[in-house]
């Protein structure tokens, strides 16, 4: 690197092929078995058993810790299924996963798509999905990828190990299902749809963010329901129903209580929309519950795939260096390998965005190369970390990061020249053009390091809504606040499209404003 | 770890590995199947239109076909709050940089939002382009027959739509000879035989015993018993009267499921190929619909100019024919195929008649009557589709059309059909669901 803005313009100081391709070779010296454990691309449950025996002897040696591991076997048709509903099993109706199904599977028969590799689930015991099509070399990339790799950090990353319950997801979503289909037959399809269609498009702001969320339990999920729709039932009498409102209203007109603002929207929802029936409540409940269990996911895409993708990488090879598999075998991976961890340039037709399994396999390859071959310029950057076991530096940037603190704190210079990321800037001075304001030198470094974390934190690429104020007066309207940052607002179509989903649940008048830091209202958006 | 105690104390060796690997591919379909009518219960307004203009499209031989299916996106999209990109400042990283150097700036997109610094990367906008699947041939014909219903399910001629037909029941002792099941025959004369001696070995033992125990006269008498069991135990016949078993057949009500179609067509000069084409449109199209209703449907094609023939699918449609035009014989052919291939009550029988209208006067009253006499009686439904010519110059309703409006009943219908476009609507109005009356 080095040689950067003192260069003239002209002359480009990097080379076309940053890197040789490797070519793979057993790691020399290292005790071979005579046979491999199965060659060619036919398996047997028999073979994938022995396969897995001996991805745990080498998982178990490089210290990785794991839920124990189902493998389930399935059709394509069946992965189909699965990767229209978020990859659960089990899940409740709904048109959308329909559509998604629709268009996937449009794309699989005309060959546009592949179908995805794995589906992992976070639950003790681990689920991983094997594909029947897969040829032997996938089934183990994908057993060493999701079986291991996955679940590894599922159940070490600090996350996972707050916000997720990993024994009680299927269950919770099995009492979601029938829920969902008894409110069907008890109100009809077209009033349950409606209000989970509401619910999808705030999903994102059904998060707690900062707060543990309770225990996923589906015999106390039970027992709370119940037990409200019988107190419901119990009190319920038409002729003070009315009566019982307005004393209520007037309660609260007397001492306005302090409002607490809440990020929490669905959940917000569910406490406090004047309207809502109980069964209602408990869809948007349901759903609020489903997006608190992907969130961790939300935010860890980068070091979740990486960390995968690292360790079906390394356990591989371990295979190979023991000679339990063929040079064939580890050619046929190391191709699907390839495509996973492939990388478009910005400029190509194939681009769309950052590849997490690319920067995540990226930075985690580079923390081992960092323990185990340091170079000058990891000293300078990574003093701690240079000639460390990295066995127990990979184990630490599992357990404690999530995408924009690993960027934030393992984005190494090589990587960034590797992948050749460059600083974009689009102002409000110009609109007509976009501004370079960084490469991939030295003096880039921090700034594109910085930005790119910045890039993967949440608040960046889902705007945040606060509610703001919610009065119990007549009129009971709620509104909604958009702290703007670095001047930017919400786009208005989408604005109104979500304050519609808002008062569909909320049934009163609904106001979002957008406010900048200094609390001066810029711009107000009404349904 | 070798050994371990488990609960009931025994000791036993460990079985600490799970099951690790569960088949699943035997699993019935399910979440898949329920979230894709979902979509199509939701969309069905857009998806009907599309399927219906997909019909038009289409060749005869596809029609029944699923497909590729292409509805607009709005409504489709689930929206998401997102930011504004014509507003404020930000940042961001990409990667592949082969020229820039800091400083340097590129002309920025027209479409607003996504990273793609390049304006060249395809719009990945959702929700205002269309939205293209699959649909199965089931959901594509359910789509297409969804309110449409089969002419006069309820046959009240004939009351139940019912007949009798002989179904397996099992083995019975009497039958007629060809129904003997040998087999089986045998097996029981051995079931017989093993049952008989058994029961004699058991009194020879018993009497041998007696036999020990007694004493003179008592003991010869014995003897002669046991002697005479024993040649009776050898001479057990070998196939007896009771050991016959024949096949039973034994008689059901089932529904009347058989289904015959019966296509006439006047392939006279005046039929141009624009007519033809027509006329098989709406042929295929009363197939694809009997065969759902009924699973198998017989077609049977008669082509008529001034005289009548049965011929098969390709002659009927391709092999063009001249002379004059008369309706009556092809008429009189089909009642003859009717009684003696498809009489009785277990057929369901349908006529499609297709012509250009053009007849003789005498002609068209006799084939009216004709119809209304011998043909009605017999036939589920008698529906005629008349193609006027498209250049002539008057509109006024062509002979046979005119002829047929002496006949009057509910299992007779008509229209007159245009264009190509006209196919689909003319099939759903004859076929429309009845009103209760």
């Amino acid at each position: 690197m080095a040689n950067t803005e003192a260069d003239s313009g002209k002359q480009r100081p990097w080379p076309k092929l940053l890197t040789k391709p490797t070519v793979p070779m057993p790691r020399p010296g290292g005790v071979r078995r005579a046979e491999p454990i199965a060659t060619g691309s036919e398996w047997t449950l028999g073979t994938l058993e022995k396969f897995d025996r001996a991805i745990a002897a080498h998982a178990g040696r490089l210290g990785l810790d794991t839920y124990p591991i189902q493998y389930e076997l399935i059709t394509a048709s069946q992965m189909l299924d699965l990767c229209s509903t978020i990859g659960m099993p089990i899940h409740y109706a709904h048109w959308s996963f329909g559509k998604q199904l629709l268009s996937q599977e449009h794309g699989y028969r005309k060959g546009m798509t592949g179908l995805a590799y794995e589906i992992v689930i976070n639950t003790n015991p681990s689920i991983a999905y094997l594909m029947e099509t897969n040829t032997l070399a996938l089934q183990v990339l994908v057993m060493a990828h999701a079986g291991y790799g996955h679940n590894a950090f599922f159940k070490t990353n600090y996350l996972f190990r707050q916000f997720t319950q990993a024994d009680a997801i299927l269950d919770y979503l099995q009492f979601a299902r029938s829920f969902v289909q008894e409110c069907e037959q008890q109100y009809g399809w077209r009033e349950v749809e409606t209000v989970l269609d509401c619910c999808h498009a705030l999903a994102s702001y059904g998060v707690d963010r900062y707060r543990r969320p309770a225990r996923l339990s589906v015999k106390r999920e039970r027992a709370r329901l119940n037990e409200r729709l019988k107190f419901a039932e119990r009190h319920y009498n038409p002729n003070f129903a009315h009566l019982h409102l307005n004393e209520v209203a007037g309660a609260a007109a007397d001492a306005p209580a302090p409002f607490d603002p809440q990020e929490n929207l669905l959940y917000f929802i569910e406490k406090h929309a004047p309207k809502l029936q109980p069964w209602q409540r408990e869809l948007v409940r349901i759903v609020r519950k489903v997006s608190q269990y992907f969130y961790p996911q939300r935010l860890t895409k980068v070091a979740n795939e990486g960390a995968a993708t690292f360790w079906h990488y390394t356990l591989l090879n371990e295979l190979y260096d023991a000679g339990e598999v063929d040079d064939g075998f580890m050619l046929e991976w190391l191709g699907n390998h390839g495509d996973v961890v492939a990388q478009p340039p910005f400029d190509s037709r194939a681009y769309h965005g950052l590849n997490p399994y690319a920067l995540g396999f990226s930075i985690f390859r580079d923390i081992r190369r960092v323990c185990e071959e340091p170079t000058d310029e990891d000293r300078q950057w990574f003093p701690s970390l240079a000639g460390s076991p990295w066995q127990e530096a990979i184990q630490f940037a599992m357990t404690n990061f999530k995408d924009d603190s690993l960027i934030e704190q393992y984005l190494s210079p090589k990587v960034m020249r590797d992948m050749r990321l460059f600083l974009m800037h689009d102002g409000e001075d110009d609109r007509e053009h976009y501004h370079v304001r960084a490469i991939h030198n030295e003096a880039g470094y921090t700034q594109v390091r910085q930005t790119l974390a910045s890039q993967y934190r949440s608040e960046t690429y889902i705007p945040t809504i606060l509610v703001a104020r919610a009065s119990d007066d007549a009129e009971r309207a709620l509104l909604l606040q958009h702290r703007v940052e670095n001047g930017r607002m919400l786009e208005t179509q989408s604005a109104e499209t979500m304050l519609g989903y808002v008062k569909q649940l909320w049934k009163f008048d609904v106001v979002l404003e957008e406010v900048d830091s200094d609390g001066r209202r810029l711009k107000i958006h009404r349904t | 770890m070798p050994t371990t105690n488990n609960e009931g104390g025994v000791p036993g060796p460990v079985t600490a590995r799970l099951l690790r690997i569960v088949d699943r591919r035997g699993d019935p379909p399910g979440r898949g199947a329920v979230n894709r009518e979902r979509f199509i219960r939701r969309f069905k307004d857009d998806i009907k239109r599309a399927a219906d203009e997909e019909f038009g499209k289409r060749s005869i031989t596809d029609v029944g076909r699923g497909g590729r299916i292409s509805i607009p996106g709005r409504g489709l999209a689930e929206p998401r709050l997102t930011h504004d990109d014509d507003t404020g400042n930000r940042d961001f990283v990409l990667p592949g940089n082969r020229e820039y150097l800091p400083g340097d700036s590129v002309s920025r997109p027209r479409r607003s939002g996504g990273d793609g610094a390049d304006g060249d990367e395809p719009g990945s906008g959702e929700g205002t382009d269309s939205f293209a699947f699959a649909l199965s041939r089931e959901e594509f014909l359910s789509l297409f027959f969804d309110d449409l219903e089969l002419p006069n399910l309820e046959r009240t001629r004939f009351g139940e739509m019912s007949m009798q037909r002989m179904r397996r029941g099992g083995y019975s002792r009497e039958g007629l000879p060809t129904n003997l099941l040998p087999g089986m025959t045998v097996r029981m004369g051995i079931a017989r035989r093993i049952a008989l001696r058994g029961a004699m070995a058991e009194r020879i033992k018993e009497l041998e015993r007696e036999r020990e125990a007694a004493e003179g006269e008592a003991r010869s008498a014995l003897l002669v018993e046991i002697e005479r069991l024993r040649k009776r135990r050898e001479a057990l016949p070998f196939i007896e009267d009771v050991d016959r078993r024949y096949r039973s057949r034994v008689p059901t009500a089932a529904p009347a499921t058989r289904a015959v179609m019966l296509c006439l067509m006047d392939v006279s000069g005046s039929m141009d190929e624009r007519k033809k084409d027509l006329a098989k449109r709406f042929f295929a199209l009363l197939y694809l619909f009997l065969e759902r209703k009924y699973g198998h449907v017989d077609v049977i094609f008669v082509r008529h100019t001034e005289t009548a023939e049965e011929v098969d699918e390709e002659r009927f449609f391709n092999d063009p024919q001249t002379g004059g035009t008369l309706v009556y014989p092809a008429l009189e052919l089909a009642l003859r195929i009717i009684q003696t291939r498809f009489a009785g009550p277990d057929w369901n029988v349908y006529i499609a008649q297709a012509s250009d209208g053009d007849c003789t006067g005498e002609d068209g009253h006799k084939s009216a009557a004709f119809i209304g006499q011998e043909l009605l009686p017999l036939v589920r439904y008698f529906a005629y589709i008349d193609i006027p010519s498209s250049s002539g110059w008057f509109n006024r309703a062509s002979d046979l059309w005119q002829s047929y409006d002496a006949i009057e009943s509910p299992a007779f219908a008509r229209r007159a059909v245009h264009d190509r476009s006209d196919i689909w609507p003319v099939f759903r109005e004859l076929f429309a669901r009845k009103q209760a009356a």
